[in-house]
């Protein structure tokens, strides 16, 4: 018997579902001929719910999400959180710096009753997730390297060092000697440094590295005559319900 | 006549979360509802506060499908509102990137979305077994638009290379000539694309209803990223006064805002791009429309996508000779300067679905004071309201599984983005 694999989205653009399929034509058959896809809405008309891993995108910013996230947790054996909305809370954290009312209110003015929202929130802070494919958007090798070990009833191995160390490798002159801020001293690599090597930065996507080297990270921001504050606002884009975000200058 | 009771709760091959609700007795229709239940991100407070650098790659983040369309209506409003213009290299790329944005949205759309419609499938998946050729040639279309996005943006889902005022990173020229190889044969898979609807169409539903269709439109080209908005219904109207298209309102049964204009909807998309610039088509995609029968004005719903395979030739023919005109030209470094004013800009493109707005307004220190966005599918949900209102009397007598599969049919030929018209 084929493990059954099934994909739910919460809320989120629904981008790392389509693009953790985005496969050769020869990777497409492969992963057809290793499971059978029972649950896919965006894909696919027919639905089952009888399932072993289940594929989360999304984050949980509903009340209504709570008790749908909650059954899928039941059924699944294996429950993968799927991109950086479900892993970190993503971008969707973003409106937790407002209430409920003001965001509303604000975009929906007087119709704001008809509609409700609470604080966004990843998977983990609601149901315990199984394995993470971590980013905003995923890539589609580490989405095969999970479903791979997740098949294998093994740990995927995904880095636990930071995108510095992707970053040397790729050689890559260093975003602070360039003049600017960059969050990859403390974000966890897997990525291959993508955005410093297309000319930019690190925003962070792929959430902290699991014992970051703080105090190394505060030099470096000393080094460069940067703030703490600085720094935070951009940390804030993928990881503002992490509780280092919370922390003062 | 037996009582129809009609729920479809999260309709299927589409993106984002949307239920079809039916109830007729004695032959009579008593509801027919298009619901919206996807959960608001609030992308406009999202964006309060946030300095010009980080904003595209926050607003891109509105749609996994279309974010190259948010990426470059995003950069056009900040790049309005600090009055940059683009150097024509910058320029181009940002239209050949746009070029694989369209490719691949429609591929996806035409191929994977909608053709199981027609061919009693339930998905793409049991299609491998029984059109394998169509689905080999369907990934390689999409593949190749990934690679055209790779090589230019970094990547296809939310691109990291276009910043405002160009670019963070140039293409490789042999990189480009490769892939100009590749779209050149791709003409022909673009074609058969074509001809793989042509003979879909004959189960086309016969249903029409003659509306208002909203579109950019360009005095010199088949506008995507360039023009002014245009209505069939008469008038042209500069970017900045686009809410007197919009003139956005809430009805309950809907998460995402609807618009009117001239009647209590107008549809925005391939169809109503067709029905206002098809002579400025390209030759190819010209003829591919002639092949089709397809002139303009066309009033049925269920065209939108067959007008998606007439601009999926036209996007690549665009692609070959905006990479010829740059190879000829040669690629040159240039430093980007951004200099950030206080004002307002508003960025309008054409998404793969129809006209999507961002309108944004920034402070002396370039930080954006409050923003506004207004998403294609937002603008058609009530297009699709009022087909569903006049479609669903003329077929209640069909068999209720006919019933419910030509509305769900109706509501994909839109190629809607829920969640990217709730946001």
């Amino acid at each position: 018997m084929k493990p059954k694999v099934a994909f739910f989205d919460f809320t989120s653009c629904e981008g790392c579902q389509l693009d953790a399929l985005n496969l050769d034509v020869g990777e497409v058959l492969g992963l057809l001929g290793a499971v059978d896809i029972v649950n896919f809405r965006e894909v696919k008309t027919d639905r089952s719910d009888d399932y072993d891993i289940a594929f989360i995108e999304g984050s949980i910013t509903k009340e209504s999400e709570i008790p749908r996230i909650e059954a899928i947790r039941k059924q699944a054996k294996v429950l993968v959180a799927l991109g950086a909305c479900a892993c970190t809370g993503g971008v969707n954290c973003l409106k937790n710096a407002y209430t409920a009312d003001e965001l509303l209110k604000g975009v929906y003015g007087e119709c704001a009753s008809y509609y409700n929202t609470i604080p966004a929130r990843p998977v983990s802070a609601v149901v315990p997730v199984d394995a993470y494919i971590r980013g905003c958007p995923p890539t589609t090798s580490e989405f095969l390297k999970v479903v791979k070990a997740a098949l294998l009833g093994k740990r995927p191995d995904i880095p636990n060092y930071p995108v510095c160390t992707e970053c040397r490798i790729a050689g890559n002159v260093c975003v602070f000697q360039r003049g600017g801020t960059c969050i990859g001293p403390v974000t966890r690599a897997g990525c291959d440094a993508l955005c410093v090597s297309s000319g930019r930065f690190c925003w962070g996507c792929r959430g902290l590295v699991d014992d970051p080297n703080t105090n190394s990270a505060k030099d470096v921001l000393a080094r460069y005559g940067l703030t703490l504050d600085q720094i935070l606002e951009r940390f804030k884009i993928y990881n503002s319900y992490s509780e280092v975000s919370q922390c003062q200058k | 006549m037996p009582e129809i009771k009609i729920k479809v709760n999260q309709l299927t091959r589409v993106e984002g979360h949307g239920n079809i609700h039916l109830e007729a007795s004695d032959g009579k229709l008593e509801k027919v509802l298009w619901e919206v239940t996807e959960s608001p991100r609030f992308f406009e407070w999202m964006l309060k506060g946030r300095n010009y650098d980080d904003v595209s790659t926050i607003s891109s983040r509105i749609c996994g499908i279309c974010s190259i369309a948010h990426t470059t209506a995003s950069l056009q409003a900040t790049e309005a509102a600090f009055g940059i213009k683009l150097t024509e290299q910058a320029w181009l790329l940002r239209k050949l990137l746009y070029d694989a944005e369209l490719l691949e949205s429609h591929v996806l759309h035409v191929l994977f979305l909608i053709a199981p419609d027609f061919l009693g499938a339930d998905s793409v998946i049991p299609l491998v077994a029984t059109h394998g050729d169509v689905i080999v040639m369907a990934v390689r279309m999409k593949k190749l638009a990934y690679n055209l996005a790779e090589i230019l943006a970094g990547r296809k889902t939310h691109p990291i290379t276009p910043i405002v005022g160009g670019w963070s990173k140039l293409p490789d020229a042999d990189a480009l000539r490769d892939v100009r190889e590749r779209l050149v044969k791709c003409l022909d898979d673009a074609e058969t694309m074509v001809a793989v609807v042509k003979s879909l169409a004959p189960m086309i539903p016969n249903f029409n209803r003659p509306t208002e269709y909203v579109a950019l439109k360009d005095s010199k080209e088949y506008a995507f990223i360039t023009g002014k908005i245009a209505s069939s219904d008469g008038g042209t109207f500069p970017l900045e006064d686009y809410q007197k298209i919009t003139n956005e309102f809430c009805v309950p049964q809907s998460s995402a805002k609807y618009t009117r204009h001239a009647r209590a909807s107008y549809q925005v998309g391939a169809l109503a791009r067709f029905n206002l610039s098809s002579e400025q088509l390209l030759p190819r995609a010209k003829k591919a429309a002639a092949s089709l029968g397809m002139k303009a004005p066309i009033h049925n719903p269920f065209f939108i996508s067959v007008a998606q395979a007439v601009e999926t030739v036209h996007c690549v023919e665009d692609a070959i000779n905006i990479i010829d005109r740059l190879l000829a030209r040669g690629l040159h470094d240039e430093e980007v300067k951004v200099k950030p004013r206080a004002g307002r800009g508003v960025g309008i493109v054409e998404a793969p679905r129809g006209m999507l707005i961002h309108d944004y307004t920034y402070n002396d220190a370039g930080e954006i004071v409050s923003a506004n966005c207004i998403i294609p599918t937002g603008q058609n949900h009530a297009s699709i309201q009022h087909d569903f209102d006049a479609l669903a009397p003329a077929i209640l007598d069909k068999p209720v599984d006919e019933i419910r599969h030509t509305l769900e049919m109706l509501v994909r030929a839109y190629d809607p983005c829920i969640s990217c018209s709730v946001h």
